[in-house]
């Protein structure tokens, strides 16, 4: 029972990396938009883009808690006591980028809706670090068994966590950028298309080039994770690449749908490598997903918590997205000219 | 860099109990307020919606159409805020989740389903005003409701297994062995608590939602619509006040049996004995005598079990040996949060018959400026209402974090810096409450601005809203 607990958390850290991180993705191309007039037209975009789902995108994060405390209680306490710092700081950005975010919706004045929106920015890329440092704390074996605290510093500032948290926030900018490809199209803003197609492409070359550098960090300091990612992982880093390439390839010649399968396929199949890759310790080397687990009791609890989340929440997620999709959701506001609408532009 | 960080943290070694305890505190104490509107502001907006709809009341409409606008910002802000308490769970009490993780986790399973399914239903319902047909769109926001409902029961039912902790087994080390979920949600404590907290949050909601249009009215804005923002929200507050009062009670009453100690500080009793007197205010000394306050004689007694009146035992504060209770300051304050509490909610309760009497007798609200300033400081009242009782529940538990099993200085992090990140985060939260404010007093303004919706340039105000609402209206009557 302990296995299908790790299976069901791994597809939690999967869908909150592809539905939350395109969200934290999308804060980050907001940042880097330029100016006030320049950036006008992508932020537009992307507040019209997030806009009705960003929340419940995160709500997977808290799944993901909870899945740890409920399931691998002793290894939630070693992860929070050794990755105080990293941990905290993302909890601060949650909060200073959820909360800007709503206010820079529901603010008028430029002075505000830029201070807002700087604050949503910045900590949309600092959450995704933080969160990819604390993964490659764990995944390096950083983090010791028995609710002890292993080192407060190294455990999130060593080169594993650097390349991880990097690599975090490159991938979830990739994905932003190729949904946003995608929003862009839907909506016929071609200049927007175009925009956020060449920097899906730059994106993606630049989570190449780390997941290739990554190789050589992984084998010099995370080496049980190597090693698993080169023997019973291969399979799915082989997948990644290809999809990733193929992604690539599609964005070139814009086909954005099929870009945005294959980009989202890349994601989930590396981070489930990572999963394999380090089966079966939860804590590598010093805590398995077995040794971990909690009584069968508070398990089956969660399993029940699952299937229930199969019958009710994936159907209102499905009819969220498909309302979004439709535009039946439409942003109000927000320098919409009067009269047109943006659909039907 | 790693010295550096290393020199830091040794700099930094201060007692992480009293920080952890003050950031857990001051975070709940923030969340807190933003439950009642994120649980009970759908169904007011639901009320308001239907009646626009059904009796084709476009002043009703706009009324839900903006507090739907209000709600995306304060369900944004208690989402984000609920966020942190997830993590604080393990970052200030890791050994507590550590051991007890697999008991006390179990409610958040089903908290995050029903949470999930009101952040999906929010976002649909805040953002389906203009395309999806007005029935459908009114169902959307049914689910918010039952899941505002549903997942702030599973919160406090966590809270009562603090209280009154069951469903599990320990081996001979203490160690959880096995784990009864249902025990562990339908703990002893968690009816009382549980129904308790809902009538809280419909409460709170309603008086601090009608607060803001009774200062309208103050200001001499009496037309209808502020007529109806007041009172659809005060009549949600006022039904609850009595069924609160019958729910407190009872619970107050299952603390008396269940957590001798925690209602031995409420009443301030540091002896055991009968004829206890309810005593108003007042403290109590070092020295364990009680000074200054109104006793009521035999009155706490009587209230513990009406069946034995006076002669009802209550166990006194040392019934419990010395490191088991909460110390003198901790029990003073218990027992002034329970005057407060007490007294507020008593207040409001005489303010909500005030409303009803003048409905029996004159078929209207009361219309004097003495019932609106009433009505006016009738919300921040509630929210120190409920403040004052979470502080009898959390205060009252001491020095326990899972009563009887593990107290707050064992489930503590080892963690040395705190006290930092206690400071970041009253700073940060102080902004993002200045700005929350600032945020939805800005978006009144607005909106009142744009009486009459020819406003244009609004972003997320009521652009073009004018058409949609009579269009709809329309629709809605054929």
């Amino acid at each position: 029972m302990s296995t299908a607990v790790a299976v069901v958390l791994l597809l939690a850290v999967v869908a909150y990396a592809i539905f939350g991180g395109a969200d934290f993705g999308a804060g980050f191309w907001d940042l880097i938009a330029g100016g006030p007039e320049r950036g006008e037209h992508p932020r537009d975009t992307i507040e019209h883009s997030i806009g009705p789902v960003w929340e419940a995108n995160h709500v997977w994060l808290i799944f993901i808690f909870v899945i740890l405390w409920t399931s691998f209680p002793e290894a939630y306490a070693s992860i929070t006591l050794t990755l105080f710092v990293p941990l905290t700081i993302a909890a601060l950005g949650i909060v200073l980028r959820g909360a800007s975010f709503a206010f820079r919706k529901a603010v008028v004045g430029l002075g505000y809706r830029r201070v807002f929106g700087a604050a949503f920015a910045a900590s949309s890329v600092l959450v995704p670090y933080c969160m990819g440092a604390t993964a490659g704390g764990v995944a390096s074996g950083r983090v010791p068994a028995g609710g002890q605290a292993g080192d407060p510093v190294d455990s999130w500032i060593n080169p594993t966590s650097v390349v991880a948290g990097v690599l975090a926030v490159a991938t979830v900018a990739y994905l932003a950028a190729v949904y946003l490809v995608w929003d862009a199209r839907r909506l016929a803003d071609h200049d927007m298309a175009d925009y956020f197609r060449r920097r899906a492409i730059v994106a993606a070359s630049i989570v190449g080039i780390i997941s290739f550098a990554g190789i050589f960090v992984l084998r010099a300091d995370a080496r049980y994770l190597f090693d698993g990612l080169a023997s019973r992982g291969l399979p799915l880093i082989i997948l990644s690449v290809v999809c990733g390439v193929g992604a690539l390839v599609l964005l070139v010649r814009k086909a954005a749908r099929g870009a945005r399968v294959l980009a989202i396929l890349a994601v989930a199949s590396i981070i489930i490598g990572w999963g394999v890759a380090q089966w079966p310790y939860l804590l590598p080397e010093s805590l398995t997903f077995s040794a971990a687990a909690a009584p069968s009791g508070t398990l089956a609890a969660v399993l029940v918590v699952v299937v229930l989340a199969a019958i009710i929440v994936v159907p209102g997620f499905a009819l969220l997205f498909v309302l979004h999709e439709k535009d039946l959701l439409p942003e109000e506001g927000v320098d919409e000219e009067p009269g047109v609408d943006r659909a039907t532009t | 860099m790693i010295a550096t960080l290393n020199a830091l943290t040794a700099i930094v070694l201060i007692n992480p109990v009293p920080w952890a305890r003050a950031q857990m505190a001051f975070t709940l104490g923030f969340h807190i307020i933003l439950v009642p509107l994120g649980v009970s502001w759908a169904f007011m907006t639901l009320i308001a919606n239907y009646r626009g709809i059904r009796h084709n009341d476009s002043d009703a409409l706009v009324l839900a159409q903006r507090w739907s606008k209000f709600m995306a910002v304060t369900f944004a802000v208690g989402a984000v805020t609920g966020t942190v308490l997830t993590f604080e769970f393990g970052l200030l009490w890791p050994r507590f989740m550590g051991q007890w993780g697999e008991a006390f986790g179990v409610p958040f399973g089903f908290e995050g389903l029903f949470f999930f399914t009101e952040a999906i239903f929010i976002a649909i319902y805040i953002f389906g005003w203009r395309r999806l047909k007005p029935w459908a769109h009114f169902w959307t926001g049914v689910p918010i409701v039952l899941a505002g409902i549903f997942g702030s029961i599973s919160v406090v039912a966590a809270n009562a297994w603090m209280n009154a902790p069951s469903g599990f087994v320990l081996d001979s080390n203490g160690n959880v062995v096995s784990v009864d979920p249902v025990q562990v949600i339908f703990n002893d404590s968690m009816p009382w608590q549980a129904a308790h907290m809902v009538v809280a949050a419909y409460l709170v909601g309603g008086f601090l939602i009608a607060s803001v249009y009774a200062v309208g009215m103050l200001r001499g804005r009496r037309d209808r619509y502020h007529y109806l923002g007041f009172l659809i929200p005060f009549t949600v507050g006022a039904v609850m006040t009595p069924i609160q009062m019958g729910v407190g009670d009872g619970l107050a009453r299952w603390v008396y049996q269940n957590q001798p100690v925690k209602f031995a500080a409420i009443e301030l009793v540091p002896t055991t004995r009968s004829d206890v007197p309810e005593t108003l205010l007042g403290h109590l000394n070092e020295d364990g005598t009680v000074s200054g306050g109104i006793p009521i004689p035999g009155f706490a007694s009587w209230l513990s079990d009406p069946s034995t009146g006076k002669a009802t035992v209550v166990q006194g504060l040392n019934s419990a040996p010395p490191d088991q209770e909460p110390t003198i300051r901790q029990t003073n304050i218990v027992h002034l949060c329970w005057d407060i509490m007490v007294g507020l909610g008593t207040l409001l309760f005489l303010l909500a018959v005030w409303y009803a009497l003048s409905w029996i007798f004159r078929r209207r609200m009361p219309q004097t400026k003495w019932f609106l300033r009433g009505a006016a400081v009738a919300g921040v009242a509630a929210v120190i209402t409920m403040e004052a009782g979470w502080v009898v529940t959390e205060v009252g538990r001491q020095p326990w974090i899972v009563y009887g099993h593990m107290k707050v200085e064992d489930a503590v992090t080892a963690n040395t810096g705190v006290w930092i990140t206690f400071f970041a985060v009253v700073i940060l939260y102080a902004l993002v409450g200045t700005a929350t404010i600032l945020v939805l007093r800005s978006m009144g303004r607005r909106f009142r601005r744009a009486e009459g919706f020819t406003d244009q340039d609004t972003p997320y105000g009521p652009s073009a809203l004018t058409e949609e609402v009579s269009a709809r209206a329309g629709e809605a009557v054929r």
